[in-house]
């Protein structure tokens, strides 16, 4: 049954594009899956993950700088801290269903081959030490740096979001100023055994405070600059270098085609830190998407987008089940077969559960709101573009 | 995420044949994945002036193999058959320096006792295991690599880096993409030759070559890789340090 879950002032755009970024973080998410060269990482400096970040941070200031404005600080901001909990939760949800596929893999694996990559495991034989630093964000296993980012995005986002809503020009610029002097100064949080964050909080904040800033008037305000035809040839040709530069990863012939001041000049390209360069790629790639797809775009309201602007409207529930369907898919590679059309069927299966289970959430939602009796509608939270 | 890509590589390829030569089927893999615009001047010059060729194999666990048929069957041996028998009247030599669960900032401390020890006029560096699996700061791998590969430039060797194996198995347990990425930044940056043994055995593996997520004890399947992981080094090796008028022509 396909009917339009549109209200109005709703913009699709955000549930279109964050569900595709979910979709495309879960094809990531596989290891060694034939079918993540869709993927737009291999054809750029970012990833689906910028889309994710700004978009959420996009969303989070839409619905809870409403409602500061209409109901103060404390309120909004106790809202925020709720949602951070709920994360919290998720990701420590995650992390169990992490172990028990690892714990597994590590009883019935023996390969000579790999003796030294066994060695990943070591953190299995102290789980008190191991489970503690996961429930202090610590220890975070590969593809589980997500959720604790957006974990410390949001604890610090009530103080954010009061600042963007008195002098979002202020606000912006200390988001910078801080991005700044975390490259200046290294700053980081510690992760265990060792290292560092994956995602940097002090580097990955600037995306979500730009996301917000846009959602509180300054999308508009770079109207003028996102209609002009220099910004749009500027985007274009500087996706055009990055598509090149990434070719070269690919193909280690065409790097000789790379100056040597240029490759001293651009690497390393820091997902870590947010390097400019890849925050600057998701710029371009935003401006050509706000050019090019309009926000009465037709299509939006098509069958085609239905599932993914579903997946978007449910964007924390349906993150954790890529992840968790990920480890699943992994899991079955390993005990039926790892080949190409296995990696495939996975795929597709994969955002299939996801776009039905976003479908469920959607009738269950719609069945309580109908319930007689049932407490009022809250302010737009699930529906500025799915939960913030 | 590579093996489509390979379908472009033979399109883009701007070289004749996609499968490296003179390999047995199962080790075969495209040029692109065996490939380096680097020289090995160290290398060449060793050959063409004294007729020996001095390699030490740096790394850890993944350079070696265990049982009492290890030593024999792991790809440094197995690259210094392949190089003598490809090379006439060059006395190549293989010395093997394994430290198991050293990071690349350990192994880079230890260049210049192995540059004093071993004079050597090549060093394959394999690396980036443990420092994916400790999860270590990118920067700083990268900074171990620059400095490792400082001292071995300073100390008139030569250079390839050895990437990290692909373990279908580990891969959700082990993040080697920026590790991997690094490596990459590195060799080119530096200018010595990469061995993507991470990319080749990907290959192998999505191609049947071989069944990478088997379990077992056996060491037949470790010994197959290694072997054919001697071979393509020898190859590169040939290939970058411009030793082809020393190989041995076919059918002599």
């Amino acid at each position: 049954m396909h009917s339009p879950v549109v209200t109005t002032g709703r913009d699709l755009r955000l549930d279109l594009f964050r569900g595709l970024a979910l979709w495309l973080i879960f094809l990531d998410h596989i290891p060694s899956n034939a079918v993540s060269w869709v993927t737009i990482r291999n054809y750029g400096f970012s990833d689906a993950t910028e889309i994710f970040i700004f978009i959420s941070g996009y969303t989070a200031a839409f619905v809870y700088g409403k409602e500061m404005r209409e109901r103060g600080f404390t309120v909004a901001g106790a809202r925020i801290l709720r949602r951070a909990w709920q994360i919290y939760v998720a990701h420590v949800f995650l992390f169990a269903i992490y172990m028990a596929e690892i714990s597994y893999v590590a009883t019935s694996f023996e390969n000579p081959l790999y003796a030294e990559e066994m060695n990943a495991l070591e953190f299995l034989k102290q789980p008190d030490v191991t489970i503690i630093q996961a429930l202090l964000l610590k220890f975070k296993p590969a593809n589980m740096d997500v959720l604790p980012l957006y974990i410390v995005l949001l604890i610090l986002f009530p103080a954010a979001l009061w600042l963007l809503l008195r002098a979002p020009t202020v606000a912006l610029g200390a988001s910078v100023l801080l991005y700044a002097v975390m490259w200046q100064f290294n700053l980081n949080l510690p992760a265990y055994p060792e290292g560092v964050w994956y995602f940097n909080p002090f580097a990955w904040q600037l995306l979500f405070v730009f996301g917000a800033w846009c959602a509180l008037g300054g999308a508009t305000r770079l109207g003028p600059l996102l209609h002009s035809r220099v910004t749009i040839w500027a985007a274009i040709a500087y996706l055009l270098f990055a598509f090149c530069i990434t070719m070269t990863w690919y193909f280690p012939r065409l790097a000789y085609f790379v100056p040597h001041w240029l490759e001293w000049l651009i690497y390393p390209i820091d997902k870590t830190n947010l390097d400019v360069l890849r925050f600057a790629h998701f710029l371009a790639l935003a401006a050509l998407t706000v050019r090019f797809v309009p926000r009465t775009w037709p299509m939006l309201n098509s069958r085609i987008f239905y599932p993914a602007i579903l997946c978007g409207q449910h964007s924390l529930e349906i993150f954790c089940l890529g992840v968790f369907l990920a480890f699943a898919a992994h899991f079955a590679m390993v005990e039926i077969s790892g080949a190409v059309w296995m990696q495939v069927v996975i795929s597709v299966l994969g955002i299939l559960i996801m776009s039905a289970t976003a479908g469920l959430m959607t009738w269950y939602k719609r069945v309580e709101e109908r319930k007689p009796g049932s407490r009022p509608k809250r302010s737009d939270a699930d529906l500025a573009g799915g939960e913030a | 995420m590579r093996a489509p890509l390979a379908a472009i590589a033979v399109v883009l390829a701007l070289s004749g044949s996609a499968l490296a030569q003179q390999q047995p089927r199962a080790c075969a893999v495209p040029d692109y994945l065996l490939f380096s615009d680097y020289q090995l001047k160290h290398a060449y010059d060793a050959v063409k002036q004294q007729r020996r060729l001095n390699i030490a194999v740096v790394g850890t666990g993944s350079s070696a193999l265990a049982g009492p048929d290890g030593p024999r069957s792991a790809y440094p041996a197995r690259l210094e058959a392949a190089l003598n028998q490809k090379l006439s009247g060059v006395a190549v030599k293989v010395v093997t320096l394994v430290r198991s669960r050293q990071t690349a900032e350990d192994l880079a401390k230890g260049m210049d006792k192995l540059l004093l020890d071993e004079k050597p006029d090549l060093v394959i560096w394999q690396t980036g295991t443990i420092d994916a699996i400790r999860r270590l700061d990118p920067d700083m791998f990268k900074l171990a690599l620059d400095e490792g590969v400082d001292r071995l430039h300073k100390g008139r060797a030569d250079v390839v880096l050895m990437n990290m194996q692909y373990s279908p198995r580990t891969e959700s347990m082990i993040t080697l993409g920026p590790y991997a990425d690094t490596m990459r930044v590195v060799a080119q940056q530096q200018e010595v030759p990469l061995f993507d043994r991470l990319g080749i055995m990907r290959y192998w593996s999505d191609h049947g070559a071989f069944d990478l997520y088997a379990a077992g004890k056996d060491n037949v399947l470790a010994q197959r890789v290694h072997d054919c992981i001697g071979r393509l080094i020898a190859s590169l090796i040939i290939d970058a340090g411009r030793l082809q008028e020393f190989a041995v022509k076919a059918g002599q």
